[in-house]
């Protein structure tokens, strides 16, 4: 996986993750070209789209793009497959998660994407261990506060 | 100066809820500079306490778009703390803020390397991940051996995560790679999942890098194998359950492995066979996850040396796929099956029409790998149902398609079209229908077909002028209709239509409807001089030749210098070479295509790529007898000699119409009359005939072996030598090429060959490839003839050379007469 980019559907990055070195500019010109792309895409069509030489693997939950550019051998089938997973552990983690607490916890949805995928790749299949790990290390902070719910 | 304490800086928190009540961009830029201040000042004071949360509004800040840059340094100060909070936040911020390019990141990697040693498991975790995510190749470098150890470990949280590491160090510094070797030796026999995954990554990565690598762990295939065994026969493992699919992340990449080891390995290949056949047999189908296996599996199949029956199995699955409601599914499908066409075309034929269906599918990437796959499949058997749906499909697909779609129709119909009507029709209707996507090419390849296409030119242009009357808007159509009804317009007044009822139209009407395309704001330059062009011709071929002088005459003032100069050598035609008008728009003898898909040969012979005359240089057909004027053929004797005309010599005007006699050569013969071009070509400027040909030709020389070279003149230190090939397809027609070779110790300069042959046969001069020929036979010049000779006539040619030598000029004419005979018969 080259990056994955979470955006709600008014085109509001929610989340980016690279893991290819690009400069400020040129990710600032991809997520604007791609957001764009992707929202113009109607509801009938398939979730993969081949943009540049990358292969774009999207998929929306509620109001959320999960958006995926992956390399030409990598599969496009399976990257739904961790696409989803990545839901899974942020509804496990959050309690029937939503929009809002991806915008107001952001740094707690890059540790859990941390603790799944290690430069582009899964590194735990299992979601019980990611879950696991998250709540260990969450239990080292010295700050310590739970996730915030009241987001009114 | 006293030191105001400044308040607690906000929480990050309160902070998104504050400027998510900006109404508008403005308030929020506002609020952001605000705290964008307030933070500089506390980093300012370097507070320990509180940089942690500052760092985490600027990556919040950042994330909506504002420069961030200030923070680099503090996520340094961050990632050196104790805590592990600051070094979350840290770690964080750097793989946000930092860039790889500028060099504040190497202060990292002491930072990193410390962390890597850490006691605590998710200190190293977050190193290990950053590392991995966005290390450098000079970090790379530095922490290479620290990854290594940890790849070692047998704490199965970090090994994963070394594992991974280890395949972004070796993707940025490929020549490390050699140093993870040792540890990769007992990665698959680990139990814990993460660790397996996370190992089949690098193995993969290190096998595609490096052949010897690959070599190296083939050996592991049994192991792979065995642990999809059993991942697959397992009973239900809850956690790694996926719909009832045991990790199907683990499962795609062990199949991915295998694709590599197996691929031009015999033995890999049949260890993994039944692997293979079992996954692929045993796989739910019914959500995705299923899907995604078997996906890879026929990946796998397709790429590896598998054996027939499951290469089969494969194209099956794949087949499957085709018919499944999702529409991803379908979408890899047609993306798999276009990549293994070529190969197992007959096994992809057996899904044709489930292929043609998805040409009506609404998603756009799955209708252009449909209509790839289409053309892809097309054969001569399937023509006609195929062309059915392609054309269904170019008349209702979206325009990004058309152009490709044409293209492909007009391939496809030159290969395989059953009769040539079919074929004309065809690329009627292509033009018809997206006659403005047509590419440009398109329209000289169109009308080489048509006019080999003989016993359909009276159906042809009646389709066409038809055309016209219904819409002049689509270019490519309507400047191949201008050339057909200038070319054929006598065969659509006189109403010799044989395969559809011919329509009355009478010459004034035709000429309404060219003059039509002159005047109209629809029409391309490009069309307006195919739309005069076809006006001059029809002035041999239709008697109100007034009319056709007025337009003509009118357009030499035209504003569009391309018209203005057609028009005005079309009136010195009319006015001062009246005699030559009739030889020189004669009808287009029968073009030879050379290349299937090349449009090189063909473009000039319809003079629109001209600003002059251009047919002034095609010979005329073998049943065309009519005025000419002495020339060359006139010297050759014998009983096909057509009469000579008397003339006086027209003396080289001035004006425009001097251009056209320039055409014509400069064959002066002593006390001649001006030549026309009546049945062979003056070459000396042949770049008129065949402006826009590559020379050579590129011929099929079937018969290369068969006809003996010959030798046709060889005098004065000139000897020319003549080679022979077989034009392919048609095998009337001779291709010669002459060797002309100076064995003199002068260059021989302004070297000019001309031929002639006898009325029953046509010729064509192209481009020489010099006209110096090199003294002392240090090289030849060479030109290729190419003579037509349907009726199989003994074949004889009379030649001209002139050339400078030693200051003077030389002229000299031959008769050659010792063709071999399987030359021409």
């Amino acid at each position: 996986m080259q990056f994955m980019l979470l955006f709600s559907r008014q085109g509001k990055l929610r989340l980016q993750k690279w893991y290819v070195p690009l400069s400020d500019k040129e990710k600032k010109k991809i997520t604007r070209e791609l957001v764009q792309t992707v929202l113009a895409r109607k509801p009938k069509m398939c979730s993969f789209l081949e943009w540049r030489d990358l292969k774009i693997v999207y998929k929306r939950y509620a109001s959320l793009y999960f958006c995926c550019a992956i390399e030409d051998q990598d599969n496009e089938l399976i990257t739904l497959e961790i696409i989803h997973r990545y839901v899974e552990l942020l509804d496990k983690y959050f309690g029937s998660v939503c929009e809002l607490d991806i915008i107001f916890n952001f740094e707690k949805a890059y540790f859990i994407l941390d603790e799944f995928l290690l430069g582009g790749e899964a590194q735990e299949t299992s979601k019980k261990n990611v879950l696991k790990a998250i709540e260990q290390a969450d239990l080292l902070q010295e700050v310590r506060y739970t996730p915030n719910h009241s987001h009114v | 100066m006293a030191l105001r304490r400044m308040p607690a800086p906000i929480r990050l928190r309160e902070l998104i809820r504050t400027i998510r009540t900006a109404r508008t961009q403005a308030e929020e830029r506002e609020m952001i500079q605000k705290e964008c201040a307030a933070i500089r000042s506390s980093f300012r004071e370097e507070d320990n306490t509180y940089r942690c949360r500052n760092v985490a509004k600027l990556l919040y800040m950042h994330m909506l778009g504002y420069p961030a840059h200030f923070g680099q340094l503090e996520c340094l100060k961050l990632i050196a703390s104790q805590k592990f909070t600051d070094k979350r936040i840290g770690y964080l911020g750097a793989m946000l803020l930092l860039d790889e390019r500028q060099d504040v990141h190497l202060l990292m990697t002491n930072c990193i390397k410390n962390d890597l040693n850490h006691s605590t498991q998710y200190v190293q975790g977050l190193a290990l991940c950053t590392l991995g995510c966005m290390g450098s190749s000079e970090m790379c470098r530095d922490l290479a051996g620290e990854v290594e150890k940890l790849l070692k470990t047998s704490n199965s949280y970090l090994r994963k995560k070394a594992a991974l590491c280890a395949v972004h160090v070796i993707r940025k510094v490929p020549e490390l790679m050699e140093m993870f070797l040792p540890a990769t030796k007992n990665l698959l026999s680990e139990k814990n999942h993460g660790v397996l995954h996370t190992s089949v990554v690098l193995l993969t990565e290190m096998c595609e890098r490096s052949p010897d690598m690959l070599a190296h762990f083939r050996k592991l295939v049994p192991q792979l194998v065995r642990i999809l065994k059993n991942l697959i026969m397992s009973g239900y493992s809850p956690e790694h359950d996926v719909s009832g699919i045991s990790d199907p992340f683990l499962q795609v990449r062990i199949l991915r492995l295998l694709r590599i080891l197996g691929k031009g390995d015999d033995d890999s290949s049949e260890a993994m066979n039944d692997i293979l056949a079992q996954v692929a047999t045993n796989t739910e189908t019914s959500k995705n996850v299923g899907n995604a296996i078997l996906y890879e599996t026929v990946l796998t199949i397709m790429d590896i040396k598998s054996e027939s029956g499951l290469r089969v199995l494969a194209i099956n699955i794949l087949g499957r796929f085709l018919l499944n409601n999702d529409k991803n599914i379908r979408y890899v499908a047609l993306t798999s099956l276009l990549k293994t066409v070529q190969t197992d075309h007959n096994a992809v034929q057996r899904h044709r029409s489930t292929i043609v269906d998805c040409l009506k599918d609404l998603d756009v990437s799955i209708k252009r790998r449909a209509m790839e796959l289409s053309f892809a499949l097309v054969n001569g058997n399937n023509i006609r149902g195929m062309m059915k749906e392609l054309l269904y499909f170019l008349d209702s697909c979206d325009p990004e398609f058309k152009a490709d779609c044409a293209s492909g129709v007009f391939l496809a119909a030159e290969k395989y079209a059953p009769s040539k009507r079919w074929h004309i029709d065809t690329i009627m209707r292509v033009l018809t229908t997206a006659g403005s996507y047509v590419r440009d090419d398109s329209v000289p390849n169109l009308i080489q077909l048509i006019t080999n296409s003989v016993e359909m030119h009276a159906y042809t242009v009646q389709r066409l002028y038809k055309a016209l009357l219904d819409d002049i808007s689509q270019q490519p159509l309507v400047q191949v209709a201008s050339w057909c009804i200038g070319e054929y317009g006598d065969l659509l007044v006189s109403g010799q239509c044989e395969e559809e009822e011919p329509i009355q139209v009478t010459e004034d009407e035709v000429l309404d409807v060219l003059e039509g395309l002159l005047v109209s704001n629809l029409s391309t330059p490009v069309t307006r001089g195919y739309a005069l062009t076809a006006i001059m011709k029809l002035s041999t071929r239709f008697t109100s030749v007034n009319r056709i002088k007025k337009v003509v005459s009118i357009y030499g003032s035209s504003i569009d210098v391309e018209l203005q100069q057609r028009a005005v050598e079309y009136n010195a035609l009319f006015k001062k070479y009246d005699h030559m008008r009739p030889a020189l728009l004669e009808r287009m003898p029968i073009m030879e295509k050379t290349a299937s898909n090349g449009p090189t040969e063909i473009v000039q012979t319809n003079g629109e790529a001209e600003p002059s005359v251009v047919e002034a240089k095609h010979p005329p057909p073998v049943t065309q007898p009519t005025n000419q004027a002495n020339d060359l053929l006139d010297l050759l004797g014998g009983n096909d000699v057509v009469p000579v005309i008397q003339t006086t010599v027209p003396t080289k005007p001035a004006s425009a119409g001097g251009e056209l006699l320039d055409l014509l050569g400069d064959l002066s013969l002593s006390g001649g009359p001006a030549p026309a071009p009546a049945t062979s070509v003056p070459s000396s400027q042949p770049a008129f005939l065949l402006d826009g040909l590559t020379s050579p030709p590129l011929f099929n020389d079937i018969a290369a072996a068969g006809i003996p070279p010959m030798t046709a003149y060889n005098k004065n230190g000139l000897k020319i030598d003549f080679t022979f090939e077989r034009a392919n397809p048609n095998p009337n027609i001779a291709v010669i090429t002459i060797h002309a070779s100076n064995s003199t110790e002068a260059d021989m300069t302004d070297f000019v060959f001309q031929a002639a042959v006898p009325k029953t046969f046509q010729l064509q001069l192209l481009s020489p490839s010099s006209n110096v020929v090199p003294a002392l036979n240090q090289g030849t010049v060479t030109q290729v003839i190419r003579v037509l000779n349907p009726q199989k006539q003994q074949l004889r040619m009379r030649i001209k050379l002139t050339y400078t030598h030693k200051g003077s000029a030389v002229q000299d004419l031959a008769e050659v007469n010792n063709f071999p005979p399987q030359s021409w018969q």
